[in-house]
């Protein structure tokens, strides 16, 4: 198929952003959509978490999105692979909070053809921040994005972990974050459960025992379905890249996690 | 008044497409190879800094010869592209005739329009099924191939030594093997070293790996 596109030679060279050249060539959407914004009811992802272990960082997120006080969609993805070593959680409105996501994978592929190599984890991190930022206007009027930026660092050789706000800053954790609506619930688990010497395994357990524990105070968080098999997003990032945790692997931690609910 | 001097079109794209050749003729050549799971993109590169293979989409690889910044500008133009029709589209919209399309507009203009024409020859690879060898020459013309295809300053003997050395199934060594042959029988010397990727359908998504080669 040929599309009638412009011949991508003739314009100014818009540098190695796939996200300015978007916007050099008028395929931005206009974000000016007055106080309508208000009366908007759309689906909302809720909580995701990141810690580090040894050698790595894990991502877990429930699979969720509330519209009001409904559930939109019961198996939604929250958490995607950024890249190889990189790895982006959403929390906030999901349609364009899964956009955003798709925006930022092309952006750090885009970067590593133009380049040929790839942007730092900090570059990565700082670039989201931009992401973040640019949908303020949207966050005024109730319509917000706030991801959670986690990956594996191959100039320091570890996992590293970034929280964000809603005007775009950007918040390197020692250890874990989280973000959505059960956030601050999974912080205060992850709190009392974080150990620096965590394994792989042992930080998969503690990070959907927090989700699974958020979701028992926050109507929103959708813990595991262990009826309809539905479970929680994990990704491992360490050395080898980004590993995405199946089903029969996440079943064990998640129904250890169900069973010592009090 | 003044009036320009009068010089018939068939003198100036005989005169430009000279000094193109010429331009393309000083540089080395590239040479792309398919096999039972891929294509194999091989070209003679000194340099280990300055590549002329490039990843440009899942399944789509660039090679080009001739001046540096020229083929350079065509490179990010291609990725650009490919990456943009799979943003606003779907990936799997994107595909090796667009992207070659487009370059031989954009060099057929350049050819016609500019004083200076570029002195570059372009590869474009798409690992699929079939398999796609387009290449396009300095003035915007675009050649189908199949099985091989060379670009660059002796591509014509390096094409005819590749497609008498093809067999059906090659594995990637094979292909090699083949290549590095064809070069040196073309050249006449020894290469002063590779630069060399794949695209190979079992990579998963992003078909393209660089190869590390010893020698």
């Amino acid at each position: 198929m040929k599309l009638s596109l412009p011949l991508l030679f003739d314009i100014p060279a818009p540098g190695t952003s796939f996200t300015d050249l978007l916007k050099t060539l008028g395929y931005t959407a206009s974000l000016d959509i007055g106080g309508a914004a208000e009366s908007l009811r759309t689906p909302e992802g809720t909580t995701v978490l990141a810690l580090r272990f040894q050698g790595g960082v894990v991502m877990i997120g429930d699979r969720q999105a509330t519209e009001g006080n409904q559930v939109a969609h019961r198996e939604i993805r929250k958490v995607f692979p950024a890249d190889l070593f990189s790895a982006v959680a959403i929390a906030g409105t999901a349609g364009l909070a899964i956009e955003m996501v798709r925006l930022f994978q092309v952006e750090l592929e885009h970067y590593e053809k133009i380049e040929g190599s790839r942007l730092s984890l900090e570059g990565k991190a700082a670039f989201l921040a931009r992401l973040v930022r640019s949908q303020l206007p949207m966050a005024f009027q109730g319509l917000f994005v706030v991801p959670l930026f986690a990956g594996y660092d191959l100039l320091s050789g570890r996992g590293r972990l970034y929280t964000y706000d809603v005007v775009g800053g950007r918040y390197e954790e020692n250890n874990f974050g989280s973000t959505g609506s059960g956030a601050s619930l999974a912080k205060s688990y992850l709190r009392a459960n974080f150990a620096d010497n965590f394994t792989a395994e042992q930080a998969v357990d503690v990070g959907v025992g927090a989700l699974v524990s958020a979701a028992q105070e926050d109507t929103a968080t959708g813990g595991p379905d262990l009826r309809r098999g539905i479970f929680p997003t994990v990704l491992v990032i360490d050395s080898d890249g980004v590993k995405e945790l199946s089903d029969t692997e996440v079943r064990p931690a998640a129904e250890k996690a169900v069973e010592n609910i009090r | 008044m003044t009036f320009p001097i009068y010089v018939a079109p068939e003198q100036v794209v005989r005169e430009k497409s000279e000094f193109a050749r010429k331009g393309i003729a000083r540089g080395r050549s590239i040479a792309a190879i398919e096999y039972a799971d891929g294509v194999l993109l091989l070209a003679e590169n000194p340099s280990t800094a300055l590549k002329k293979i490039s990843e440009v989409y899942d399944r789509i690889a660039f090679a080009g010869v001739g001046r540096y910044n020229e083929f350079e500008l065509l490179r990010k133009a291609g990725i650009r592209q490919a990456d943009l029709m799979g943003y606003l589209y779907s990936r799997d919209d994107v595909n090796a005739q667009a992207v070659a399309s487009m370059f031989s507009e954009a060099l057929g203009a350049i050819f016609s329009r500019e004083p200076k024409p570029y002195e570059v020859e372009v590869l474009i690879a798409e690992v699929g099924d079939p398999n796609r060898l387009y290449r396009i020459s300095y003035d915007g013309t675009l050649f189908d191939e199949r099985r091989v295809a060379a670009i660059g300053g002796k591509a014509e003997v390096l094409a005819e030594n590749l497609r008498k050395a093809w067999k059906e199934g090659l594995d990637v060594e094979a292909a090699l093997a083949i290549g590095k042959e064809a070069f040196r029988a073309a050249e006449g010397r020894e290469s002063e070293g590779w630069e060399a990727a794949v695209l190979d359908r079992t990579n998963g998504r992003r078909a393209f790996r660089r190869l590390q080669l010893s020698e």
